[in-house]
């Protein structure tokens, strides 16, 4: 899932301090998940909202909205009957959902009321780490099931580098050096062999690098 | 033992803290409590575990969110105590008690009372929930 | 082996004397006034110079360009190139850059990761990586052509080396990545500074079981110690490295006043010992901040007077 994580309240307030109306609106998918954008947190943030503009003694309106998704039309649909009540909106989905949003009404200011981060897992409860960049050209199959593009603080391709120390990142006793995870899983596989293949140089064009992507379904659109 | 506490708490039962919701916490503050306090068994021997220690990481993460919206974090307060140990309870109550007198009342509660005066019957923005 | 370069290292290097390199790292500014006195201090007791990238993410003066004053001076630089800090549009261009001052020899490293130094906030790039960095070298040499395809005009002439380190983890993979480098085409070796001279051996043994000494020119990295101090924070807070505790006990039984003696010491004995390891081929002296005792050190290795090749 998209894993994100709290923004300061205080850079909230910052954004949405010159509004009588905000409407804070939440995400019932990978937000919710991670428990910083549902309908709980909404109504954690919307309260604060209310505490604070009630003692600077302005007449603030805070609305509650979670939908189903941001990042979907139709569910977004839902709020355009009573987006006009809002001055603003403070979207504490994902940064999909904060710019799905702004560009369906596209007069409203949407800020973001989280920090997104990563695709991850959900470690531990209360744990999260990243599992995926979507670099967009797929090499588990050739790394035993682990990815260097995510777990390598260098995203090295033939790791480990000269850093590896007792199995941790040079960066950090606390994260797991990725090509020993590699290696292990290798091992394990008894596929050790496929360690002394050279991975070659990698398109990086589906990546990021080649600017926005998007994917057509033809078989798909109506 | 028949032990006295001050009148102004209000006791809400729960079978554990850890079944206390931040949210419980925040809306309490919002409509106007000037102080809440969770009163938990002692670290360690929770019948759930883990419920104090969940109710405690509440407690620290609501307090910061006070601080920032100026309702004030101290205002908030976890207690540990053992389930037989009333003189400590009272101990706690009065002890709250004064720290609440000496921050006086939450700053909500003055706040919406202006607000009431200036648009009694025009809520209706509010009411507008989606 | 023999000569595929003009480098004088690997002329050195193929005429069967053991190779003796060093390094200097540039100044955290634009006077080469450094550069150029470290230069001195050990020109006559080199075989080449190495020039670190930005080491420790430290941002400072260029490798290339610190390697064209090198070259100006008429000495043997080796560029070394950090994947860390460049796309490959970039990479090949610091390559041609080099090879237009006939800088012969290239060292590819990934680099340390960039929080470590003083722009921890920054991007890093790692468009390709060190083994890929050599395979790209070779291929702008070899093919005398760009990575898009395209031919060069006037290939570089590059004695591509990599580093390896003995020490990191996981250790049963060293070997075979070391086997890696040298199938990506790297033709000789640096190593991580070495302090535990037994797991060293080991590694090396391993290296020529599989062949790989005859394939590739491995030169022991050292440093020497100044300090007891120094090495406690080498054994414990430099990632990848290994620092028996005997050695920090040598240094620390030392009057302080004594112990950077001391380790010029350790590393004498060091080179006294490994010339006789079969299958290395020469000594990488890392003296950090302190190139005025390389002459010492190899001279007392018994590697002076260097070899004269051309």
């Amino acid at each position: 899932m998209i894993v994100a994580d709290k923004k300061p309240i205080e850079e909230i307030i910052d954004y949405v301090k010159d509004y009588q109306s905000i409407l804070v609106l939440g995400c019932n998918e990978c937000v919710t998940v991670c428990e910083v954008g549902g309908k709980k947190e909404v109504g954690l943030l919307a309260s604060a909202l209310r505490m604070h503009f009630l003692q600077q003694g302005g007449e603030v309106n805070i609305g509650e909205r979670t939908l189903e998704r941001q990042c979907d039309h139709e569910y977004l649909e839902e709020i355009r009957d009573n987006i006009d009540h809002y001055e603003a909106v403070v979207s504490i989905a994902c940064g999909v959902g904060v710019q799905f949003t702004a560009e369906k009404y596209q007069t409203k200011p949407v800020y973001p009321g989280v920090n997104t981060l990563f695709m991850g897992a959900n470690e531990a409860r209360g744990v999260w780490s990243e599992r995926c960049q979507g670099c967009g050209q797929c090499i588990l199959a050739i790394s035993g099931g682990i990815c260097p593009v995510s777990r390598c603080a260098k995203r090295i391709l033939n790791g480990p580098c000269g850093g590896s120390t007792a199995g941790k990142c040079e960066i950090s006793k606390d994260i797991p050096c990725g090509w020993q995870l590699i290696i292990d899983r290798l091992k394990a596989l008894g596929r050790m062999d496929d360690y002394e293949k050279i991975n070659p140089i990698k398109n990086w064009s589906t990546e990021r690098a080649g600017g926005p992507r998007k994917v057509i379904r033809e078989d798909l659109k109506l | 033992m028949r032990l006295g506490y001050p009148t102004s708490i209000k006791i809400i039962r729960v079978p554990c803290t850890g079944k206390v919701d931040a949210l419980h916490i925040m809306r309490s503050f919002e409509k106007g409590a000037d102080g809440v306090y969770l009163v938990g068994c002692r670290e360690g021997d929770c019948h759930f575990e883990r419920g104090n220690f969940r109710a405690k990481a509440r407690v620290e993460q609501i307090r910061k969110i006070l601080d920032a919206v100026g309702i004030g974090g101290h205002r908030l307060q976890m207690y540990n105590l053992s389930s037989s140990d009333g003189p400590m309870f009272a101990r706690f109550a009065e002890e709250m008690h004064a720290r609440i007198l000496e921050a006086g009342p939450n700053p909500i509660r003055g706040a919406v009372i202006k607000q009431k005066k200036v648009q009694t019957d025009q809520n209706q923005i509010a009411g507008a929930a989606l | 082996m023999k000569a595929k370069t003009p480098s004088k290292l690997e002329k050195i290097l193929a005429s069967g004397n053991m190779a003796v390199t060093s390094e200097c790292g540039p100044p955290r500014g634009s006077d080469p006034e450094g550069i150029i006195r470290k230069a001195e201090m050990i020109k006559n007791h080199v075989d080449a110079i190495n020039i670190t990238d930005n080491q420790t993410s430290m941002t400072r003066l260029c490798s290339l360009a610190a390697c064209i004053r090198l070259k100006l001076m008429g000495l043997e630089p080796v560029l070394q190139m950090v994947t860390r800090d460049r796309n490959r549009i970039a990479i090949q261009s610091d390559i041609l850059g080099a090879a237009s001052f006939d800088i012969h020899n290239m060292l590819c490293l990934s680099g340390d990761h960039q929080n470590f130094g003083d722009c921890a906030q920054g991007q890093n790039v790692h468009d390709i990586d060190s083994m890929q960095l050599i395979q790209t070298v070779r291929y702008m040499r070899d093919e005398g052509k760009f990575l898009g395809g395209d031919a060069i005009q006037r290939p570089p002439q590059m004695f591509v080396g990599a580093a390896a380190n003995p020490f990191a983890d996981p250790y049963e993979i060293r070997v075979p990545r070391l086997a890696k480098k040298v199938a990506a085409g790297a033709e000789f070796i640096q190593t991580q500074c070495i302090y535990n001279l037994d797991k060293f051996e080991d590694w090396l043994s391993k290296a020529r079981d599989r062949g790989l000494t005859e394939q590739v020119y491995i030169l022991a990295g050292l440093t020497p110690m100044k300090s007891a101090g120094m090495a406690r924070y080498m054994k414990n807070r430099v990632p990848g490295m290994d620092v028996p505790e005997a050695i920090v006990k040598r240094l620390a039984d030392t009057p302080k006043e004594k112990q950077a003696e001391e380790g010029i010491k350790i590393c004498i004995e060091s080179i006294q010992r490994l010339k006789e390891a079969k299958g290395l081929a020469g000594f990488h002296i890392m003296a950090i901040e302190w190139e005025e005792m390389v002459p010492e050190i190899v001279e007392q290795g018994g590697l002076y007077p260097r070899p004269n090749v051309d």
